[in-house]
C-alpha cells in the first residue's frame, strides 16, 4: 500500500450534493416574489432573519464560548440607528443598514473591553447589564420618541419602491441576501486561520492557549465582528416592523431567548444547527402559536431536555448517526482512487 | 438635607439587593453555577407568599413561615432532578438550562397569575416611618435592611461554624476529594440550592411587600442581585452587602438628579467599577 494512495480532503460527496441543492434552492427563494403569496414572502423574511440571528450566536457561544444573552442590546441599537440615520441624516434605508453595521462595530469594541472582564457565566449577566443600558439610555432620546417610540416617516418608507409589492420584494431579498451572506461569511471565517484558532479555543481552550493562539484577541475580533453583523440584521428587522420602540427594540425573549432555543435544539457548534433549528422553531411557531404562553414553555422544556440529553442538538444526532458534514468544514482522509489494494 | 435622605434610603434599598444577591453568592460559591433563573425565583416566592396570604388571610410576614421551606424544598427537588446533570467543565449546560426554566417560570407565572401587577398587603407596616435626626424612614425598609444583615451573618456563621458549611466549602474547593471523604456532594449541592431558595424566599416577600411585581420582573431583579455580588466581589458575602449598598445608593442619588436615571446610574456605577476594579471591591475568590 503505498502512501500517495490517500489524500487529506475537506469535500465529500455529501457535501458535493449539498451545495447543489443549496444552489438550487437559492434560485427558487431568490424567485419567492413570483410565486409567493405576501404572507408567505413575510414568514419568510422573519426566518431569514431569525436564521441570521442565530448563526452569529452559534458562532460566538458555540466556537468562541461567549454565551451572551445581551445580543438584543445590537439588534435594538441597529435598529434606532436606522431611525435615527434615515430621519436625522436624512440617508437612503439601504444605506443607513451598511453605517449601523459600521457604528455597532465601534461601540463594540468599549464594550467587549468592559465586559471580557467577566468570565463565563457573569459575562453572560454582564451582556444582558449592557443591552440593559442601551434600553435605558434609547428610552431617554425623546428625538426618538422616549419611551414610547416612534414610526418610520412614510416618506423614508417610498424611498425604498413607490409600489408597496417593490418593498415587499425589496426587503424579502434583503432578509435573503442577509442569512446567505452571514451564513457565508461564518463559513469562510471558520475555514480561515482565524477560524482554526477559533475551533481549536472550542475544543480545548488550555491547549489552544499553549500552543500559541492568541486567545483574547480571536474571541475579541468575534465578538466585535458578530456585533457589526447583529447590528445590521437589527436594523433590518425594525425596518420590516417599520415601528421601534425601547421595550420592543431591547426584548430579552425576542433577540435572545427565542434565538438560544434556535441554536440549542438545532445544534450548538455545528454551522448546520442554526438552519435545522430555524426550521423547526417556525414549525412549531406556526402550529403552536395560539396556545401562547404554553407553547413557551414548550420550547423552555424542550431546550433543557435536549441540553441534558443530546448536547450537540438534533444535528448533532444526526453527524454521529451518519457521520453527515454539508459544509465541508473537518478534514477527512481519503482514498485517492478506487481500485482498493488489499 | 436632600441629598442626605437621598443616601439613606438608597443604603436600605440595598438591603433588598442584598437579599436578592445573598442567594445567587451562595450558589456560585458553593457550586459555580450562576442560576439565570435567579430573579424569577424571587418572582415566584414573592407570588408564593401571595397566595399563601389570599388562602390564610394571614399577614405576609407570617407568609415566611410557609413559603420559606417550600422555595428550600423546591431548590433540593430541582437541583438534584436537574441542575446536578449539568455540573461539569462546561459551561454551557448551567448556563442555558437555568435560562430555559427562567422561561418556563416566567411564562407558568403568567398562565396561572396573568399579567396584572398584584401586591401583598401588610397593613401598616408600609406606611410606618420614625423619625432619625431630621430625615423620615420607613419602617419597612429598616425591617428589610435588618432582615437583610441577618440574613448574611446567618450565611456567614453557617458557612464558617457549622459542619453544614464546612462540608459547602470542602466541596467547593474540591468536590473528588470532597466525595472520597464521605460527602455526596449531589446532596450537598441540594442543600446549597435548598438554602439559597430559601433566602431568595426572604428576598422575594419582601420584594413583594415593597412594590408590586408581574411575572415578567424577574431579569431586572436577576440584573440587579448580580450586580451586587459583582460589585461587592465574587465569594464575599458582606461584600455582597455592601454592593448591595452601593447600588442602591447610586439609583436613589441618580433618581434624585433625574427621574429617568434611577436604573441608568446603578448600571452605570456598576460599569465603571467593573472597569476600575474588575474583581469587586472586596474579592475573596477569583471567578
Amino acid at each position: 500500500m503505498n502512501h500517495s494512495d490517500f489524500h487529506v480532503t475537506r469535500s465529500s460527496a455529501a457535501t458535493k450534493a449539498a451545495a447543489i441543492i443549496a444552489i438550487l434552492v437559492m434560485i427558487v427563494l431568490i424567485a419567492a416574489p413570483w410565486w409567493a403569496g405576501r404572507a408567505d414572502m413575510r414568514l419568510m423574511g422573519e426566518l431569514f432573519l431569525y436564521l441570521a440571528l442565530a448563526s452569529l450566536w452559534n458562532l460566538m457561544a458555540g466556537y468562541a464560548g461567549l454565551v451572551s444573552v445581551g445580543q438584543q442590546a445590537y439588534v435594538g441599537f441597529g435598529g434606532y440607528m436606522l431611525f435615527a440615520l434615515t430621519m436625522f441624516g436624512g440617508m437612503h434605508p439601504v444605506a443607513a443598514i451598511g453605517v449601523a453595521g459600521v457604528l455597532g462595530a465601534i461601540i463594540a469594541i468599549p464594550v467587549a473591553l468592559l465586559i471580557f472582564r467577566l468570565r463565563g457565566a457573569y459575562f453572560a449577566i454582564g451582556t444582558w447589564v449592557i443591552a440593559e443600558v442601551f434600553r435605558l439610555s434609547f428610552a431617554q432620546v425623546s428625538s426618538l420618541g422616549g419611551g414610547s417610540g416612534s414610526s418610520l416617516p412614510v416618506g423614508i418608507v417610498r424611498s425604498l419602491s413607490e409600489s408597496r409589492s417593490g418593498r415587499e420584494s425589496l426587503s424579502y431579498w434583503l432578509a435573503l441576501g442577509s442569512a446567505v451572506i452571514v451564513i457565508a461569511a461564518v463559513y469562510l471565517f471558520l475555514r480561515s486561520r482565524n477560524g482554526l484558532a477559533l475551533t481549536a479555543i472550542r475544543d480545548n481552550e488550555l491547549a489552544a492557549g499553549s500552543l500559541g493562539i492568541d486567545i483574547w484577541r480571536t474571541k475579541f475580533i468575534v465578538y466585535v465582528v458578530t456585533a457589526a453583523l447583529t447590528t445590521m440584521i437589527g436594523a433590518l428587522i425594525f425596518l420590516q416592523k417599520l415601528r421601534i420602540s425601547p421595550d420592543a427594540a431591547f426584548s430579552v425573549n425576542d433577540w435572545t431567548a427565542f434565538v438560544i432555543f434556535i441554536v440549542v435544539i438545532g445544534g450548538i457548534g455545528t454551522i448546520e444547527g442554526p438552519i435545522i433549528g430555524t426550521l423547526i422553531f417556525f414549525a412549531l411557531r406556526e402550529t403552536l402559536a395560539d396556545l401562547g404562553t404554553i407553547y413557551l414553555m414548550v420550547l423552555g422544556v424542550v431546550a433543557i431536555v435536549i441540553m441534558l440529553k443530546a448536547p450537540n442538538g438534533i444535528w448533532g444526532l444526526i453527524r454521529a448517526r451518519f457521520n453527515l458534514e454539508l459544509f465541508p468544514l473537518s478534514f477527512r482522509v481519503k482514498q485517492s482512487n478506487s481500485s482498493k489494494g488489499a | 438635607m436632600e441629598w442626605v435622605n437621598a443616601v439613606v434610603q438608597g443604603t436600605l434599598l440595598g438591603g433588598l439587593y442584598a437579599l436578592f444577591a445573598a442567594g445567587l453568592s451562595l450558589i456560585f460559591g458553593v457550586m459555580r453555577l450562576v442560576n439565570i433563573a435567579h430573579g424569577d425565583m424571587i418572582v415566584l416566592g414573592a407570588y408564593l407568599g401571595l397566595s399563601v396570604t389570599a388562602i390564610l388571610g394571614i399577614h405576609p410576614l407570617m407568609a415566611l413561615i410557609i413559603v420559606v421551606p417550600c422555595m428550600a424544598v423546591i431548590g433540593y427537588v430541582l437541583q438534584r432532578s436537574i441542575l446536578n446533570q449539568t455540573l461539569g467543565g462546561d459551561l454551557l449546560p448551567p448556563l442555558l438550562v437555568t435560562f430555559g426554566l427562567s422561561v418556563i417560570l416566567q411564562n407558568a407565572l403568567l398562565e396561572i397569575y396573568t399579567a396584572d401587577p398584584q401586591k401583598m398587603n401588610a397593613g401598616s407596616l408600609e406606611t410606618a416611618s420614625v423619625s432619625v435626626g431630621g430625615l423620615s424612614l420607613g419602617v419597612l425598609p429598616l425591617l428589610t435592611f435588618a432582615i437583610a444583615v441577618a440574613v448574611i451573618a446567618a450565611l456567614q456563621w453557617t458557612f464558617y461554624r457549622t459542619a453544614l458549611g464546612r462540608a459547602f466549602r470542602a466541596t467547593s474547593d474540591n468536590q473528588e476529594i470532597a466525595q472520597l471523604m464521605g460527602l455526596n456532594r449531589r446532596h450537598i449541592f441540594g442543600l446549597a440550592m435548598a438554602l439559597a431558595l430559601g433566602v431568595t424566599a426572604i428576598a422575594g416577600i419582601m420584594l413583594g411587600i415593597r412594590t408590586s411585581f408581574d411575572p415578567s420582573i424577574g431579569g431586572g431583579r436577576l440584573i440587579f442581585g448580580f450586580e451586587a455580588v459583582i460589585i461587592g466581589g465574587l465569594g464575599n458575602l458582606w461584600g455582597t452587602l455592601a454592593g448591595g449598598v452601593i447600588l442602591g445608593v447610586a439609583q436613589t442619588v441618580g433618581a434624585k438628579i433625574d427621574p429617568g436615571w434611577q436604573l441608568l446610574a446603578g448600571h452605570l456605577v456598576f460599569l465603571a467599577i467593573l472597569a476600575v476594579r474588575p474583581n469587586g471591591l472586596f474579592p475573596r475568590i477569583s471567578g
